[in-house]
């Protein structure tokens, strides 16, 4: 038991070589996922919030598993900053192009004079530009605070 | 196709039951976590496996894309509950939780 505890605390990067394993296979199926449920957001259980949620979650994974250096590696926090305002931007600059041309405010069919897609496929379209603004949000949001909270703000070693 | 769904979904009610008294009844957190797990992966396997038979009871295509989903969920429960199990396990031993030995007391 003495032997084993030392041997862990030894251990530099992160997690043990299953737990490691385990997360390098699923994290690809995880982030695929995601995508769906951002996709599918208007037809079935999902959108842009959880799908959000999702993708950050295999961040996080990431980071639990290694280490905070190698999730960042992979996504610096400087894309990350700009995924998450160019998906705020997404949504407000769609509901503010709405106002624009004539209707209300995330009004999508008023979009109809722009493209020509029928107010009705408008209707349809325009929640789905509104889902990916907010899944990109919330993915850049939810991984930055991990980073932040589990480093103590200092952005190197993480828990 | 629907007996055998049957049959899949009451091995694993009969696992999850065993799980069940094994977390309610044994002395300490590693035994009671050997219990959970057999609930996580064996139990829960047999379930889906069960409810994608009933899904594909009537053949057309969009019961079989269900059916490919939650087959889906079967593989990636199997990898998933088995680590998590594990990692559970490591972090009580890095933590320090000692074993039960035989004459001690139930924690």
């Amino acid at each position: 038991m003495k032997l084993l505890q030392e041997r862990t605390a030894k251990l530099k990067l992160g997690e043990s070589l299953i737990i490691q394993t385990a997360v390098r296979i699923m994290v690809p199926f995880i982030q695929l996922f995601g995508l769906y449920v951002i996709v599918h957001g208007h037809y079935s259980p999902g959108g842009g919030f959880q799908g959000g949620v999702i993708l950050g979650a295999s961040f996080v994974a990431l980071a639990l598993a290694f280490d905070q250096k190698f999730s960042m590696q992979l996504m610096s926090e400087r894309v990350n900053g700009v995924l998450g305002n160019l998906g705020a931007l997404i949504f407000v600059g769609t509901a503010v192009l709405c106002a624009l041309f004539g209707g209300l405010f995330l009004d999508y069919s008023a979009l109809d004079k722009l493209i020509p897609l029928g107010p009705i496929g408008w209707r349809s379209f325009g929640i789905f530009i509104i889902e990916v603004g907010v899944g990109l949000a919330v993915m850049s949001i939810m991984v930055s605070l991990f980073w932040d909270i589990g480093s103590n703000g200092e952005m190197d070693e993480g828990l | 196709m629907s007996v055998a769904a049957a049959i899949f979904i009451t091995a694993g009610l009969f696992f999850f039951l065993v799980g069940v008294i094994g977390v309610l009844r044994l002395p300490d957190f590693y035994t009671r976590l050997h219990a959970a797990g057999k609930c996580d992966s064996l139990a829960a396997e047999l379930v889906i496996v069960g409810v994608a038979l009933y899904v594909l009871q009537d053949f057309n295509l969009g019961n079989t894309l269900v059916g490919m989903k939650i087959l889906l969920i079967a593989v990636f429960v199997f990898i998933a509950s088995p680590t998590a199990t594990h990692a559970l396990t490591k972090a009580a031993l890095v933590a320090g939780v000692e074993p039960w030995k035989k004459g001690e007391k139930k924690s």
